[in-house]
């Protein structure tokens, strides 16, 4: 019964995403979106060492210029809408 | 699947209402339901008619509205939420004798109800917060 995790927080609010992996599956997914693409720089992405499936959503990786820094797979919004249905439910992190 | 969004942030301070508006198109362009939307807490200033931006920049109440027109969405706001935030319909700006009122008329006040009964009506609930 896999989790989306949608996280919209970067690393200037660290105390969400640590509430999110407390609960975290291992069969979860997170998904970055708006400023929790941040998570996805190679200064911040060892954190999420321990979550087996991450997402960014490609929207938000582009406008913030990270796509060139960031190995994460990226969704756009059908990927989005696709993995909410894919998953039994959403939780989001804002 | 039948979706309900929940959109807490206002425009403009938060990203959003932003994505929640392309999450929106993205599911209706996909051939789902979008039972609601409710707009909640800050969320509710998505519903001012009021809201008047610079022309280059995108104006979310009108967005809202015309997705809502083109796909006869029920967009509602929280009453509760709103009238502490002077978003008030008609009958609301009478009833607290307000100089006028600013809800877009393609909005709906009404209470929590709705959200209740649009989480049993639907397979997934999405919030987007700020």
């Amino acid at each position: 019964m896999p989790t989306l995790h949608t996280l919209n927080r970067g690393p200037s609010h660290a105390s969400c995403l640590e509430e999110c992996l407390s609960t975290m599956a291992n069969d979860d997914t997170l998904l970055l979106i708006e400023d929790g693409v941040y998570w996805a720089l190679p200064s911040h992405i060892s954190v999420l060492n321990d979550v087996s499936h991450i997402r960014a959503l490609k929207a938000d990786v582009l406008a913030r210029g990270l796509h060139q820094l960031s190995g994460t797979e990226l969704v756009d919004d059908d990927g989005f809408v696709g993995l909410c249905t894919q998953h039994d439910r959403v939780v989001s992190w804002f | 699947m039948i979706f309900t969004l929940i959109v807490q942030a206002s425009p403009y301070q938060h990203q959003a209402p932003e994505t929640a508006l392309r999450f929106a198109k993205a599911l209706l362009r996909q051939g789902h339901t979008l039972h609601r939307i409710f707009f909640y807490r800050d969320g509710v200033h998505n519903g001012s008619a009021l809201v008047s931006s610079p022309r280059d920049e995108q104006n979310l109440p009108e967005q809202w509205q015309a997705l809502a027109e083109e796909h006869d969405l029920d967009i509602v706001v929280c009453i509760a939420a709103a009238i502490r935030r002077g978003v008030l319909d008609a009958t609301e700006a009478k009833r607290y004798e307000r100089r006028g009122d600013n809800l877009h008329s393609a909005f709906e006040l009404s209470g929590l109800g709705q959200l209740v009964e649009a989480s049993l009506a639907s397979d997934r609930v999405i919030t987007f917060g700020g």
